[in-house]
């Protein structure tokens, strides 16, 4: 069973659930697909058994002895990628979007696509189990592609181990990465906040989920620091079909738990946050 | 003009905080500001003020239509496409465009010789513009739900910020990859929202590393000061990175902003501490390197 975490606001709390959950009975594989900002790892640990270099997207690159300075590329970019600087075509690495078509078009076959090769996927064990995580290389493209790397990485080695579950932590945000985590996953918690904007990011984070139709939990994260808009939050929740809404109170314990590279069950399973995550994965955990 | 970007590389650090209370207190200031919400899949900057809309413009990318009755099958779009967002069966006579793979580049157009392609606009978002005073002050991106990347609604946005600003505020996606490589490279000075826990401080390194290779000055705000460790602060002192303010974790501010307020409408000594940072930000890099 495939279960991913994600929350579209950043910093609600995924990772630190997703770990709470990973840390409950059982082997689990991990799976950090939050290629962009990795780290699960910190707290884990796992072991590198296997390292594989993602190609992520690739950038149009001159050679300028071929280069005659026609500027017919200019014309064909529509990403704004090429223009004059200094009176020399000039390819700019950050609006390159790969597609190629300057390289096919140039009458001197003068541009070359050159892959990125910097971004990798990592595997291994960690003391619940086996892990993988993605680390995208800094202003990379294509995450969805690294996403979808690590869940086939993940679900092979649940296979292989003869691992059933298979957590999924994911990317903020509502765009490809996301939505690379959640396709075909048999459950989906969202991870909110009682803030104006978790509220927005949740409403937009559902609209992805309901065009997957998918089975989805809603656990509203810190919900003391404003109680009012947590119920507000439930009822929204109750009014779109979501049917299981859980509160979690803010405790500092979350945050040193980080701190000594434990979950917050490792750090103190007698806590009232700890008894409460056990109680929600029972639930969550449970098979249709 | 100068251009400041809010970003963080682990998302819910604070950077919307940040923006939306330095926008506001520049305009208490009379700065001429503008605000730009740069997170396109979840942008929240304009819920913290009072506003006029003013206008709206959508988005758009190009898809390829192909007319299978003049397509002869040959497969040259195929080849030319470099997002298998073509899906072809020659011996079968079928052709497809799979729209959400398709970045709209044209290159398919170019390669058919037979002119079976042609194209049709799909919405990728929307930029709307606002004014909390008189001028157009707050621009806001926000893609569809189901686009997959932001990044052109994100460009869209920041194109249309008005020359004669003194200030522009880019409120930045989460993370390091093209989403916010998009915001930050318009950016002449980014500051970087963190938090001390060993999440938010290796994320830090991350965005630290990629603004490096950007050449981009930075400085960094740590919010939410007194919860986890001090590790973010010596990676700072080791790194000779500025630490422009350490904002304490406070209930009260938590909860003023889960409401939608501006903190430093009421909170006068964060108010000052943001004005001194952009003042310092200003007296640096502010005339250099105004490029557009």
């Amino acid at each position: 069973m495939e279960i991913a975490i994600i929350s579209g606001k950043g910093g609600t709390g995924k990772s630190s659930i997703s770990a709470a959950f990973a840390t409950m009975n059982g082997e689990v594989v991990l799976a950090d697909c939050d290629v962009d900002a990795a780290n699960l790892f910190l707290l884990f640990n796992p072991s590198h058994e296997e390292e594989e270099v993602y190609i992520g997207a690739q950038t149009a690159v001159i050679d300028y002895n071929q280069c005659t300075n026609c500027q017919l590329c200019i014309n064909y970019c529509r990403f704004d990628a090429i223009s004059l600087k200094n009176d020399i075509v000039t390819i700019s690495e950050v609006s390159c979007d790969g597609c190629f078509l300057c390289s096919h078009i140039c009458p001197e076959n003068a541009i070359n696509m050159i892959p990125s090769d910097k971004s990798r996927m990592y595997s291994g064990s960690f003391r619940k189990g086996k892990m993988v995580y993605g680390r995208l290389a800094p202003g990379e493209e294509n995450s969805g592609k690294l996403v979808t790397m690590v869940r086939d990485k993940a679900k092979k080695l649940s296979v292989e181990n003869e691992i059933d579950m298979v957590i999924l932590d994911g990317p903020p945000g509502i765009g490809c990465a996301v939505i690379s985590t959640i396709t075909g996953v048999e459950k989906v918690v969202i991870v909110t906040e009682p803030t104006i904007s978790g509220l927005h990011d949740m409403q937009r984070t559902m609209g992805i989920v309901q065009k997957f139709k998918l089975q989805a939990y809603v656990i509203i994260n810190k919900c003391d620091l404003n109680p009012s808009m947590s119920k507000q939050i439930e009822e929204w929740c109750n009014e779109n079909g979501i049917t299981t809404t859980w509160q979690l109170a803010f405790d500092k314990q979350m945050v040193e738990a980080m701190v000594h590279g434990k979950s917050i069950l490792e750090y103190n399973s007698n806590l009232d946050i700890s008894k409460k995550l056990g109680e929600i994965w029972k639930i969550i955990s449970k098979k249709n | 003009m100068i251009k400041i970007a809010i970003a963080s590389g682990k998302g819910g650090t604070g950077k919307t905080f940040i923006s939306t209370n330095i926008f506001y207190t520049l305009l208490q200031n009379n700065y001429r500001a503008i605000l730009v919400d740069c997170d396109a899949e979840a942008p929240n900057s304009l819920e913290f003020f009072e506003r006029n809309f003013i206008s709206e413009s959508e988005v758009t990318q190009q898809v390829p239509v192909i007319n299978s009755d003049i397509c002869t099958f040959c497969g040259k779009c195929y080849e030319y496409c470099n997002y298998n967002a073509i899906f072809i069966l020659p011996q079968k006579k079928i052709i497809n465009v799979i729209e959400d793979l398709c970045h709209g580049c044209g290159a398919c157009s170019v390669a058919c010789k037979f002119e079976a392609i042609s194209e049709k606009p799909v919405s990728l978002g929307h930029v709307s513009l606002y004014s909390t005073n008189k001028l157009p002050n707050l621009i806001e991106a926000r893609m569809n739900i189901g686009v997959m990347s932001p990044v052109p609604v994100i460009k869209s946005a920041i194109k249309q910020i008005d020359d004669q600003t003194d200030i522009v505020i880019l409120d930045s996606p989460p993370g390091t990859s093209c989403p916010f490589i998009q915001t930050v490279s318009s950016a002449d000075y980014v500051l970087l929202v963190t938090e001390p826990t060993p999440f938010g401080l290796s994320d830090l390194k991350q965005s630290v590393e990629t603004l490096r290779t950007m050449d981009k000055p930075l400085g960094v705000i740590i919010n939410r000061a007194g919860l986890g460790d001090n590790k973010v602060q010596d990676y700072l002192g080791q790194e000779n990175i500025p630490l422009l303010l350490e904002i304490p974790f406070d209930k009260k501010i938590a909860g003023l902003y889960s409401t939608g307020k501006i903190v430093s409408k009421t909170d006068s000594v964060l108010a000052n501490q943001l004005l001194t940072i952009i003042k310092k930000i200003l007296e640096k890099h502010g005339n250099s390197n105004n490029q557009r």
